[in-house]
């Protein structure tokens, strides 16, 4: 079994972008990079199926700059076995990183491919179904229990109702959500080891894929703001605003 | 042109974010098709004929899409789309599953999650968990978009009289088999169709404490909903979160209860009509997008609260 893993190199969670000023995009100056957190999650994944002997190599893949080899060294650090950077300046859509992906997929003919539900930078929760139609793999997306037996894997969903279970047939593709697993942290010696493991850098259009965007940013702009509200100093003061001001509740 | 809406639904009923999403479509194109895929489901064609704006529905019934899996949906709508301008789903997890599957059949870079629509090439969408609204601009000859349901209003359930059409159009891929579904049952309305929500976070402590916001929510009529700590935590089930990850809901009222105010979860609700927060930390973040913040311990305001409307 050889597990696929993509991921992806995101502004930190914590962070609270705002749009540059002439509006042109979001500033992306000096803020903090870290590897998306369902992306973390994959990763964990991959490697608990590993650990527990049911997948024999990791592969980590990121489509980007140069820089993203940081968060592939964090993957590797994790536990994956080698990595893999397809090079490229372009701020491909999940359309071209799926078909890039789907070169990687072509040459390393991996059994199981899991990456994020959604990065949290563009929210698009595109790659992995798209990855799925180029492939034609199955897939099941939103995982939040996965369970591996031979050939046979079963998938727990969540969906807006609640749950759901599909068998689905090898080679698949899971999206993780959330609650799929806590990742662990990176010890330092494994980060030192990871220092050693193969990253195979390849220029992008070596693949010969056709990535070029089909969606132009315009502009990014700020969110209309809530005003300012009130601090109401009693359940009693709550409700007279609810039911007098806001007339929201009789 | 046409714009075909891919209706949500149980095989029983429309969703009713099905409405916004032909709105939506409306708002692109005049000639507005509904499919209905599922199973035995000729009753929601039936209820989809009469979505005001409707001009046809298109139903195709088959094992294979009773469970809605993304590999034989997608075929069907990529089969059909010939015809097709726009191609839209509500951002449900059935939307999200399913059209960028479509998406790429098609060769077409998916919109995902429109929240305004300023041409018939031009959307914007909320990134970054909202902290941000881009706007951008599709070259694809074909669009497909998925539709953030706050954002568009509901059209009328009735009014319409639209042509069922019944396709015979079954894809069955034969790579994923459904097992089962745990569906929760509620007689409170659903969280993307509440007027007014009443969410629970780390602050409740216990799965069992939830039940001082179900008498308020009782009175109120409301639905319940909870930050993902709440729900990480195991207090309720997953379909409670709102957020940047869980459901996205804009009610007339949305009170917070020991929810700190995360980035993540203002994501999902900042768009409420009023906001509510209670929340013992007079710093929390949530009060910033606050109508109205009432600083207390939730176990002494709660109470209080359900007794006194
Ligand atoms: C990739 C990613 C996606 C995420 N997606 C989501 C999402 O979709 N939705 C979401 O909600 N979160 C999401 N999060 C998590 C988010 O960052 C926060 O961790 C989470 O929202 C915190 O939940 P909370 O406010 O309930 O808990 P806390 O932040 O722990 O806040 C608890 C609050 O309760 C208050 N409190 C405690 N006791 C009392 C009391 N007795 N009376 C009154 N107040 C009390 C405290 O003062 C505190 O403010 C996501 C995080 C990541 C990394």
């Amino acid at each position: 079994m050889k597990i696929l893993v993509p991921i992806k190199r995101v502004v930190d969670y914590n962070v609270k972008v705002r749009p540059k000023s002439d509006e042109t995009g979001v500033d992306l100056n000096n803020v903090k990079m870290a590897m998306n957190p369902f992306c973390e999650i994959a990763v964990e994944e991959a490697v608990r199926l590993k650990e527990a002997g049911k997948a024999e190599e990791i592969i980590a893949v990121t489509i980007g700059a140069s820089s993203s080899q940081e968060q592939l060294r964090t993957a590797l650090a994790l536990g994956a076995d080698r990595a893999i950077l397809v090079e490229t300046e372009v701020e491909a859509e999940p359309l071209g990183i799926s078909k890039l992906l789907k070169s990687i997929v072509d040459k390393e003919s991996p059994d199981l491919i899991i990456l994020g539900k959604q990065a949290i930078d563009g929210d698009n929760n595109q790659t992995g179904q798209m990855l799925g139609a180029l492939t034609g793999f199955s897939q099941a997306t939103f995982a939040s229990e996965v369970n591996l037996e031979g050939d046979s894997l079963s998938v727990t969903r969540e969906i807006d109702g609640g749950l759901q279970t599909l068998d689905i047939n090898l080679p698949a593709i899971v999206t993780t959500d959330l609650r799929l697993n806590e990742p662990r942290y990176a010890s330092l010696p494994n980060i030192m080891k990871a220092k050693s493991k193969p990253l195979d850098i390849i220029p992008a259009v070596d693949l010969g894929v056709d990535i070029s965007p089909r969606l132009e940013t315009i502009k990014v702009t700020l969110p209309a703001e809530r005003e300012a509200g009130v601090i109401v100093e009693t359940v009693d003061e709550l409700i007279d605003k609810l039911k007098n001001e806001a007339k929201v509740i009789s | 042109m046409t714009a075909l809406v891919v209706a949500e639904h149980n095989n029983q009923e429309l969703k009713p974010v099905t409405l916004n999403t032909v709105t939506a479509a409306l708002g692109l194109d005049q000639d507005v098709h509904i499919l209905i895929a599922g199973n035995a489901c000729s009753a929601v064609a039936e209820e989809a004929a009469k979505v005001s704006g409707a001009a046809k529905v298109l139903l195709v019934e088959s094992g294979a899409y009773e469970n809605f899996l993304a590999e034989n949906i997608a075929t069907l709508v990529s089969n059909i789309s010939g015809d097709y301008d726009f191609i839209l789903a509500p951002t449900t997890t059935n939307g999200k599953n399913v059209m960028p599957r479509v998406a790429a059949l098609q060769d077409v870079s998916q919109i995902s999650d429109i929240s305004a629509i300023e041409s018939s090439d031009t959307f914007q969408r909320p990134i970054y968990a909202g902290n941000c609204i881009a706007t951008v601009k599709s070259s694809d000859s074909k669009k497909i978009i998925t539709v953030r349901n706050t954002a568009f209003d509901a059209a009328d359930a009735t009014g319409g009289s639209a042509e069922i059409i019944t396709l015979e159009e079954i894809n069955d891929a034969g790579i994923s088999k459904f097992v089962k579904e745990e569906i929760a049952e509620s007689d409170r309305p659903e969280l993307t169709a509440a007027d007014v929500i009443i969410s629970g976070g780390r602050g409740m402590q216990n799965g069992d404490n939830f039940s001082i916001l179900e008498g308020i929510a009782d009175k109120l009529g409301a639905a319940i909903g909870a930050s993902r700590a709440a729900v990480d935590s195991g207090f309720v089930p997953n379909d409670y979160q709102v957020g940047q990850t869980g459901k996205i809901v804009a009610p007339d009222l949305y009170i917070a209860v020991g929810i700190s105010g995360a980035i993540q979860h203002l994501a999902g609700m900042k768009d409420s009509k009023v906001i509510v927060a209670i929340n013992k930390d007079e710093d929390a973040p949530i009060f910033q997008v606050a109508d109205y913040g009432l600083v207390a311990d939730l176990f002494e305001a709660m109470p209080e609260l359900e007794s006194k409307i």
